[in-house]
C-alpha cells in the first residue's frame, strides 16, 4: 500500500536509504561507464585499428572475432556479476526499507517523528 | 554445389510443407490466444498478462519479442555476404541488455504500471508528458512495424520460391507479397485484440523455443561438418566468399575505406559509431521491451527475466555465427545473392543445404527448408505483435484515459479502448506497409533505435536518476530527441540522394549520415537538460515517492 508523501520522504532522507542509494549508484553507474567504454573500444578499433583486428592468433581465428566473442564474455560476466551483487548487497537493504514502509518504524534510531507509516 | 532454393520439384513438397507447418503454428497460436482471452478480464490481464509470469517464461518472451527476422535472417545474411561486420550488429544487440539489467528494468517494474510513460509521468504534468511518450512509443512501433511487415512480404515470395511472372495460388508475385502484408497484418491484430498480453506472451515463448531450436539444430550440423573445428569453418567461409582473410576482418560492409576520398571513408567510419551507439543505447527505450518488464509479479523477477533474455539473446547471436559462415562456405555468396541481393535468404538456403548433405538428399534438403521458413513467418509474428500491443496500450493507456478522459475512464472501457487501437493500428500498419513495399525501408529497424536512444532512453533515465528533472525537460527530451533522429534521416542518403535510398530519383540529402545516433542520441539528453533548467518546476515530494518506490518496490502494482 503507498504511503503518505511526508513518509516516502522521510524515508529518503533516512540513513538507511542513503546507503541504499550509495551502494546501488557505485554499482550502475561506473559499471555502465565501464561496459560502454569497453564496446565503444572495440567499435573504434573495428573502424581505426583494422590491422591489429586482422592478426591471426590460433588458425583462422583472428584478433576481431576474439575481441567479439569476448563482449559477449564481458555482457555474462557483469549480468552475473550484478545479480550477485543485488541479491547480497541491495535486496537485504531495500527488504528492510520496505518493510519498514509497511509496518512503520521499527526500533530505528534514524527515524523521527512518523505519521506511523501507514498511508 | 550449392542448389538453387527451391529449383525442382522438391519445390512444390517444400513448399506445401512450409505452408502446413505455418498453419499448424498459426493453429495453435490462435490457440492459445482464445484459451488466453478466457483468462484475460482485468486491465492488468490485458496490459500485464496479468503479471502472472515467472522469469524464465518472460525471458524466453523477451527473447520472442526482440530476436526479430532482422536478427534472424538478417544477420545471418549479412555475415553470409560481408563476413565478420554482420557480427557487429549481434554484439551491438546483446550488450543493449546491460542497460536495460542495470538502468532500467527493475526501477521501471517497481514505479509503473502497463506503459513507458506511467514512469515517465510519475511526478510531471500527466497530459502533456503523456502525449509525449504515447506519441514516440507510436512512431518507434510503426517503423519497426513496417520494416518488419515489408520483410514478411518480400520474404514470402523468397520462402515460396514465387518467382517474376510465376504464380501462387493465382496470384503473382506482387499480390502474394500483399497478401502476405495483410495476412500478418490481420493475425498480429487478432492475436493483441483477442489474448492481449498473455495470448501475445506465449505466442513469443513458443516462437522463441522454435527460432532457438532450429536455429540449434543447424549450427550442430554446420559444426559437425566441419568436425567442430571452427578455425576450418571460417577458412572454408573465407575461401569460398572469394575475399579471402579480409572476409574475416571488420571493414566489407561498414566504415568502407575508399582509396583517394577521405571525406567518404571519415563519414562511413562514422556511420559504423553512430549505428553502434544507436544498437546499444536503443534497446532499452524500446516501448514493446519496456512493457515485457510488467508481466511479472516484482522487480527481483524482471531481474532474473533480463538475465535470462541475455541468456537466450547472447546464445542466438553466437548462433548467428555460424549460420553466417556456415551460409557463406556453403551455399556461398553468388547462390544467395541470386535469391535475394540482400542476402536475407541465407539462413533457408543454408538449412536446404544441410538437409540435402545430412538428412537424405533433396527430400530433406526440403524439409529443413520448410521448417526454418516456416520457423522465419514465426519470428516476424511474434514481433510485429508485440509491437501491436505496445503501441496500442499507449495509446489507450496514456493517450485515451489520461489525456482525453483525465484518468476518469473505467478499466473496461480502457481496455476496450486498447482493442480498438489495436485494430486501429494494425490497419495503418498494413497501409503503410502496402505503400512501403517497393521502396528500400531496411533502414527503418536502426531508425527505431535511434529514436528510442535518442527520445525515450534519455527521458526514463532522467526521470528515475536526476531530482530536479520535470514536465518541460521530459518534453524537450523526447520531442527534441524524437524530431531530430527523425529530421536526420530524412535528409541522410537513405531516403534520397543514393542507390539504395527509399527514393533513389530524388536528391535532397545533405545529412552525411545513414545512421543519425551520434548526433541525437547527445541531443536527446541536452534538449533533456536544457528544457530541465528553463523552467522552474520541481516536486521534491514525488521525487522521493519515485525514488524510495523503484528502488524497494513499496507500492509496486
Amino acid at each position: 500500500m503507498p504511503a503518505s508523501a511526508e513518509r516516502y520522504l522521510e524515508v529518503q532522507r533516512s540513513e538507511e536509504f542513503a546507503q541504499l542509494r550509495h551502494r546501488l549508484r557505485r554499482y550502475i553507474f561506473p559499471t555502465t561507464v565501464a561496459f560502454i567504454v569497453w564496446y565503444s573500444l572495440y567499435v573504434l578499433l573495428s573502424a581505426y585499428a583494422r590491422d591489429f583486428m586482422a592478426i591471426k592468433v590460433v588458425g583462422n581465428i583472428n584478433v576481431a572475432l576474439i575481441f567479439g566473442v569476448l563482449q559477449f564474455v564481458s555482457t555474462f560476466f557483469i549480468a552475473w556479476h550484478y545479480s550477485r551483487y543485488a541479491a547480497t548487497k541491495l535486496d537485504p537493504l531495500a527488504d528492510e526499507i520496505y518493510n519498514e514502509l509497511e509496518n512503520g518504524p521499527s526500533a530505528e534510531p534514524a527515524a523521527t517523528a512518523t505519521d506511523g507509516g501507514k498511508a | 554445389m550449392a542448389p538453387q532454393i527451391l529449383a525442382a520439384e522438391a519445390a512444390a513438397s517444400s513448399r506445401s510443407l512450409t505452408i502446413t507447418l505455418f498453419l499448424v503454428f498459426v493453429a495453435i497460436t490462435l490457440g492459445i490466444t482464445i484459451w488466453a482471452s478466457r483468462q484475460t478480464k482485468t486491465a492488468t490481464d490485458f496490459y500485464a498478462g496479468g503479471r502472472q509470469f515467472s522469469g524464465f517464461q518472460n525471458g524466453m518472451a523477451i527473447g520472442g519479442d526482440y530476436m526479430s527476422a532482422a536478427s534472424f535472417l538478417g544477420i545471418a545474411g549479412l555475415i553470409a555476404l560481408y563476413g565478420y561486420d554482420g557480427f557487429l550488429y549481434s554484439i551491438g544487440f546483446l550488450v543493449a541488455w546491460l542497460v536495460a539489467l542495470l538502468l532500467v528494468a527493475e526501477f521501471l517494474r517497481n514505479s509503473g504500471r502497463f506503459t513507458m510513460a506511467d514512469v515517465l509521468a510519475f511526478r510531471m504534468r500527466q497530459r502533456p508528458v503523456r502525449t509525449a511518450a504515447s506519441v514516440s512509443t507510436i512512431v518507434v512501433s510503426i517503423f519497426y512495424l513496417i520494416a518488419q511487415m515489408v520483410g514478411a512480404g518480400a520474404l514470402v515470395s523468397l520462402l515460396l520460391g514465387i518467382k517474376p511472372g510465376a504464380t501462387f495460388l493465382g496470384m503473382d508475385g506482387d499480390t502474394a507479397k500483399v497478401a502476405t502484408i495483410i495476412l500478418v497484418g490481420a493475425l498480429m491484430i487478432t492475436y493483441v485484440t483477442v489474448g492481449g498480453m498473455k495470448g501475445t506472451t506465449y505466442v513469443q515463448i513458443v516462437k522463441a523455443f522454435m527460432l532457438m531450436g532450429g536455429a540449434l539444430i543447424m549450427v550442430l550440423l554446420v559444426l559437425a561438418h566441419y568436425k567442430f573445428n571452427l578455425s576450418a569453418l571460417l577458412g572454408d567461409a573465407a575461401e569460398q566468399s572469394g575475399k579471402g582473410s579480409a572476409f574475416l576482418e571488420p571493414g566489407l560492409r561498414y566504415g568502407v575505406e575508399t582509396a583517394g576520398d577521405a571525406a567518404k571513408t571519415f563519414y562511413s567510419k562514422m556511420d559504423l559509431l553512430s549505428l553502434g551507439l544507436a544498437l546499444v543505447l536503443g534497446t532499452a527505450g524500446l516501448p514493446h521491451i519496456l512493457t515485457r518488464f510488467y508481466t511479472v509479479p516484482t522487480s527481483r523477477i524482471a531481474r532474473k527475466s533480463v538475465l535470462w533474455a541475455i541468456a537466450i539473446i547472447g546464445t542466438f547471436y553466437l548462433f548467428t555465427l555460424a549460420l553466417g559462415f556456415g551460409a557463406a562456405a556453403l551455399v556461398g555468396g553468388a547462390n544467395i545473392t541470386a535469391q535475394d541481393k540482400a542476402g536475407n535468404t541465407a539462413a533457408p538456403q543454408l538449412a536446404q543445404q544441410l538437409g540435402i548433405d545430412y538428412l537424405g538428399g533433396d527430400t530433406g534438403g526440403a524439409i529443413m527448408l520448410a521448417v526454418i521458413a516456416a520457423v522465419a513467418f514465426a519470428t516476424i509474428l511474434a514481433v510485429v505483435a508485440g509491437l501491436t500491443l505496445a503501441s496500442s496500450s499507449s495509446l489507450a493507456h496514456d493517450f485515451y484515459a489520461s489525456v482525453i478522459k483525465r484518468g476518469n475512464a473505467s478499466e473496461r472501457d480502457e481496455v476496450r479502448v486498447a482493442r480498438i487501437s489495436a485494430l486501429l493500428i494494425g490497419a495503418v500498419a498494413i497501409a503503410l506497409s502496402i505503400f512501403a513495399q517497393s521502396l528500400n525501408v531496411a533502414f527503418l529497424v536502426a531508425l527505431a533505435f535511434a529514436v528510442a536512444a535518442s527520445a525515450n532512453l534519455p527521458a526514463i533515465l532522467y526521470s528515475l536518476f536526476w531530482r530536479r528533472f520535470n514536465t518541460s525537460g521530459a518534453l524537450w527530451s523526447i520531442y527534441g530527441g524524437l524530431i531530430s533522429a527523425v529530421v536526420l534521416v530524412f535528409f541522410s542518403p537513405v531516403v534520397s540522394g543514393s542507390a539504395t535510398a527509399m527514393f533513389p530519383d530524388q536528391d535532397w540529402h545533405f545529412f552525411p549520415l545513414s545512421n543519425p545516433g551520434i548526433i541525437s542520441i547527445p541531443l536527446g539528453f541536452f534538449f533533456g537538460w536544457l528544457g530541465t533548467v528553463l523552467s522552474k518546476e520541481t516536486d521534491p515530494e514525488k521525487y522521493a515517492e519515485l525514488e524510495v518506490r523503484s528502488v524497494t518496490g513499496h507500492g509496486a502494482h
